[in-house]
Formats: C-alpha cells, structure tokens, sequence
C-alpha cells in the first residue's frame, strides 16, 4: 500500500523526452553562476557568503540531476469529456479539466524549446487558478493537440 | 394616465430594440460639475495671473469689473464669456446626443464618445447581474446608472444616467428578455403618486430603498443596527486598534515620550472614518429573493441595489471568526465572474452578500443565493454528519479543526467545510466547477493524506481542503472529474426561465 496519489486505469501520455535539455540548459544558467559565486568568494577568502552560495549550488545541481523523472513524471490524457494532467513527484499535482471549460488554448515557445522543435500548450479556464501547461510537445503534436482540444471545447461548449 | 401605466410605457420604449438615448442631466453628472467646478477653482486661483498675461496695463489692486467697464470691454468679455458657454454646452449636448443605447431580445448595446467612438454589446445571455447606482447627485435630478455586469475585467456595460424610475422596471425587463421566460412583461409595482416635479423627487428621495412590492416579505434580511454595530466592534480591525493603543500606551508610559501620539493621531482619525465608511454603507442593506434572483440593496445617501441572476454565483462563503460565535453571527460571501465599479455593502468588496446575520438569516440567504440547496448544519462540530472529514492522524496538521475539516458531494453541490477557530462553509455548485485537482507534498504523503482544490472564478474564496485522507481524495476527485461535466451539459441557468410554460 502506496502512500502516493495513483489513479488507477489511466494510460498517460507523456511529454518528449527532448524537453529534458530544456530544462537542462535553463537550469544550468543559475546554476552556473552560483558556482562560479562560491569560485570567487572562495578565493577571496569570504567563508560566510561561500558557504551559503556553496549550499544553494549543490541544492540546484541535485535539482538539476532531478530533472529526467520530473519531465517523465509529466503526463496527459484526453478522456472522453475532459483533460487530465500530472506533474511532480515530490509534490504531485493532477488537474481535470471539462473541456467544455477551456476559454482559450495558447500555444507558447521558448528559444531552446524552439532549438529542439518543442511547443508549450497552455490551457485558460475562467478559473485563474486551474494552471494547466502541458510543456514539451513536439510543434506538429502541439498544433494537433491544440485544433483537437479547440473542436472539443466547441463541442461541449458550456457557459461560465 | 397613472405613473404606474407611464413608467411600464417607457420600459416597453425602451426595449423596442430601437436606438435611445439617455437621461439629458446625464454629461452634467457624468462630470460637467466637477469640470465647472474645476474651471471655478482654476479661475478664483490665477485671476491676477490671467489677467496680468491679457492685459498688461492692468494695475495690482484694481477690481477686474471696474477695470473691463473703464477700458470699454465689455463687449469683448461678454462675448469671451458666452463662446466658453456655448462651447461646453454644444459639447454636453453631443456627447449627450452621441451616447445611444438599445436593447434587443439578444443584446444590449451602447454606442458613445463623440471624436473617439465606442461600441459596447452584451449578450443577455451572459448577463452576470444588473445594478443600479444612485449617486446622491443624481437622486437630487431623480437620475440613476445601470451597470450591467458581464464576466471579465472592466467589462461591464453601463447606462448612466437614466430616469430613476425608469430604471428598476428597465431592468426587470432585461432580465425577463435575458431568462428566456416566454410569459409576458407584468405591469411593475405601483409607484406613489405624485404631480409636479419637486413632489416626484422628494418622494424618490423618501422612498424606501426596497421597493417592498417588489419581492415577497419573507425573503428579505434586514440587518439590525445594534448587531451592525456590534459586528464592527467585535471585528479584526478592533483587535488590531487594540494593540495599537495598548502599545502606544505602554511606550508613552514607560518612555515618557508624547511624541508616539502625534503619530498614532493620523492612524486613530484613519481607523474612526474606516468606522463611520462601512456603519453608513451598511445602514440600510436588505437582501431579497426575486424571480429574477438576489437583490442586494444598501446605502443611505447613495443607493445601490444589484440583483444577481440564477446560475451566476460561483461559490459561497459561510465564516465566523472567534469574536462572533459568542454572538452566533455569521458572514456570506460569494464568488460572481464579474467586477462590479461600485463598492458593495459596508464598503468591502461586492462579494460580501450578508455583512453580518445569525443563524437563521444567514439559513435564509443560503437559500436565496443558492435555490434549491438543502444547507447542513454548518455549525457541526464532528463526524457522522454526512461529511468525510480527516482521519485523526490529520491532527498533526490540523490540530484543532480535523474533525471537522471535511468535505461532502450533494445533488448539485460540493461541500467543503474547515476550521474549528475561523470556521468556514465553502458551497461550489456543480455546474459552475471550471476544474478540478488534487495535490500531495513530502508531508502530506508522510501523513497518507492529500488536498483536493476547486476551481471556480477566483476571489474571494478559495475553494481548497487540505489534509484528507488519500483514498478519498482520490475517489472525490474521479467523481466531481464526472459529475462537473454531467451538470454542465444539463445546466440552463444561462436562460434561468426557459423551461417555463408561458402563464
């Protein structure tokens, strides 16, 4: 017996693995100059200001060898009348939202996600704090996805 | 021909869907007033600088009257003096004549601004609430603003300024063409009669702000004065002038310092207007039940009363804080999409739709804001009340309030209940669920336990329960994941009456 959330006959669809890098190199940036931080701080001879900027390295850099299961643990499904979405595994999130609901679908993309051909599909609801982002999908999948979801919402089209 | 026949008249006119215009006082109140008076203050203030710039030969000391007689300009400042009027008043008079609206059996429309146009259309459909405004300068022209509330940010539609009697039967028509009732207009309530224009506006000044024909008697809360004031006392704000003054007390006595006071004065004056602001708002609020749905009325001086369609109410707030349970009272806020301009009751934000009521009143505006719902007893203190409350193992994250932090689902509502200190109801009707989600951190995993969220159109409430087993977490997220869809598809609060026969 699992203390985690499990939801049980769900077949997840996950997001390209590509989208790991992304994370990768936007994590590496503060990482980086944190490092380089303690570097100079070290070198100075200032132990107070090293040691604290030495945790928060090593903090982020666990983070970052973090990142593979966190893109993994990313998943989507369309179920016949709303989309189901997880994140996390150390804080674990699922959202359902009736498709009916969506106001609109925003298709986002960063530099390095556009580097790799990845798209970010983001879902608005009247609800601000609903906060769906489905990050990491390949451009062509993503502009599917976004027509697929946009006739289902007219389908279903509900008031507020 | 009686007023009664006359104001039904109008309303028929108005909602012919052919273009009208608005109430001719209406440029004047929308800011001609301040504008004079601006122009007032400008011109008291640099009269000797104006003059000096025009006139040059103009002597320090002399009055500008002698000066314009003596030098035989009088011609010229008259002539100065009506271009400034005649220019203000073509301009009134356009913005006046350009500013049109009509309603339709499918929208509301206005059409304004005399350089730069604008073109406003809602749907009646999607009408989240109708309010009427009566400034105090506009009562005094027998004027009133109607705001028609759509859902989104600086949204709203708004007729300003209309004949006040007008306005009440105005929008009762709108909300009659916006329920998709098939039953025709009924005559509106009997207005007293009066001749003579004086007569008219001290008796719309005199007039009840509720309309007491309008809505059956015992749907009506009316907030006593005593318990109004008692409410203030006994709020946070007073806990929080406590501390100020015990504080300012203790530092002046044991420093012998009287400076403290000079700025805790400014504070004290802040704290007294605060006071004053919300007791006056609040003075004459009522709450009623209409056809249409929740009328909210307050104020003394200038009135507002909105009234909330079925079906626009997101979510609703019942909480007590610590000081009011001795006096049992309780506060209800609700969740709409839109955002009304003008401050609601007690001058907190619109959302608060019973400022202060026991237990019987806050049973009876439950049952107005929300028909049909059978309200538990939100007062239950333990298990076995039909709610799934937290497991005791809960306790070490909710020490006080696990037994009673729970949720329950009933036909068309989702119930979360929370706190033992600051006790809460939170009611989400089904159809209204935008989304739903379930969450676990490192310690509520430790604990088997999770939260569950519900989204519905934010502020004020937040409807979120944390800290209930995982299980059924899980199994109260797969059903609302259903149950928020199969209520959607069968809602028709959109058109509240369409599934009336016609009478």
């Amino acid at each position: 017996m699992t203390n985690r959330l499990e939801l049980a006959d769900i077949t997840w669809r996950r997001v390209s693995p590509k989208f790991v890098w992304v994370e990768l190199v936007s994590g590496l940036v503060g990482t980086m100059v944190l490092v380089a931080a303690t570097v100079v701080f070290a070198s100075l001879q200032l132990w107070w200001p090293a040691s604290a900027t030495a945790v928060v390295s090593i903090i982020m850099i666990v983070n970052l060898t973090l990142i593979p299961r966190r893109v993994r643990a990313i998943g989507y499904q369309l179920r016949e009348d709303d989309l189901l979405f997880k994140r996390g595994i150390m804080w674990q999130r699922f959202v359902a939202v009736p498709y009916g609901r969506m106001q609109l679908v925003d298709i986002n993309r960063g530099p390095i996600a556009r580097a790799l051909g990845l798209s970010e599909l983001k879902f608005v609801t009247a609800a601000a704090a609903a906060g769906v982002t489905l990050p990491g999908l390949p451009e062509a999948d993503a502009d599917a996805l976004r027509d697929e979801l946009v006739a289902l919402a007219e389908s279903r089209r509900a008031g507020l | 021909m009686s007023e009664t026949a006359a104001v039904t008249a109008t309303v028929a006119i108005l909602t012919d869907g052919e273009w009208h215009r608005l109430h001719p006082a209406s440029p004047l109140l929308k800011g001609g007033i301040a504008l004079i008076a601006i122009l007032g203050v400008v011109v008291a203030n640099l009269r000797e600088r104006l003059v000096a710039i025009f006139f040059p030969s103009f002597e320090e000391g002399d009055n500008p009257v002698d000066y314009v007689v003596n030098h035989g300009y009088i011609l010229q400042a008259l002539l100065i003096t009506a271009a400034l009027l005649v220019v203000l008043i073509v301009g009134f008079y356009f913005s006046w004549r350009m500013h049109t609206f009509r309603i339709t059996e499918e929208v509301v429309e206005v059409r304004s601004g005399i350089l730069f146009r604008t073109n406003r259309k809602a749907r009646l459909d999607r009408i989240q609430g109708i309010n009427i405004v009566r400034p105090f300068f506009a009562r005094l022209f027998g004027a009133a603003k109607l705001e028609i509330n759509q859902a989104g940010h600086d949204a709203n539609l708004q007729l300003s300024y209309l004949a006040s009697s007008a306005a009440d039967d105005l929008r009762r028509e709108i909300l009659r063409l916006a329920s998709g009732s098939r039953t025709e207009a009924s005559p509106g309530a009997a207005a007293p009669e009066a001749t003579g224009f004086i007569d008219r506006r001290v008796g719309e000044f005199l007039a009840p702000e509720l309309d007491p024909s309008f809505v059956e008697p015992d749907s009506v809360v009316r907030i006593h004065l005593g318990r109004l004031f008692g409410s203030m006392v006994l709020s946070g704000a007073t806990v929080f002038l406590v501390i100020v003054l015990v504080a300012i007390t203790v530092w002046v006595s044991t420093t012998g310092d009287i400076y403290a006071l000079f700025f805790a004065l400014p504070s004290l004056f802040g704290f007294g207007s605060f006071y004053v602001r919300r007791f006056t708002k609040a003075l004459r609020y009522t709450i009623a039940g209409t056809p249409d749905g929740v009328r909210v009325g307050y104020g003394l001086l200038s009135t507002s009363n909105e009234t909330i369609p079925p079906g626009r109410i997101h979510s609703v707030q019942v909480s007590q804080s610590l000081l009011w349970r001795p006096a049992g009272w309780w506060e209800v806020r609700v969740n709409v999409a839109s955002h009304s301009s003008a401050k609601g009751a007690a001058g907190q934000a619109n959302t608060t739709i019973l400022p202060v009521g026991n237990f019987d009143e806050t049973m009876r505006v439950l049952a107005l804001v929300l028909p049909g719902f059978v309200v538990p007893d939100f007062r239950a203190v333990g298990q076995g009340d039909g709610f799934v409350n937290s497991p005791r193992r809960a306790a070490w994250l909710r020490p006080f309030s696990w037994r009673r932090n729970g949720f329950a689902t009933g036909a068309d509502w989702l119930l979360l209940r929370r706190g033992a200190i600051w006790r809460q109801l939170v009611v989400v009707p089904q159809p209204r669920l935008q989304s739903v989600a379930i969450e676990q951190g490192p310690l509520l995993r430790a604990l088997r336990l999770a939260r569950i969220e519900l989204h519905t159109v934010t502020v004020p409430i937040h409807a979120d329960l944390g800290a209930i087993e995982k299980d059924a977490a899980i199994a109260f997220f797969g059903e609302v994941a259903d149950a928020a869809v199969q209520s959607a598809r069968r809602d028709t609060s959109h058109r509240w009456r369409s599934g009336e026969l016609p009478a």
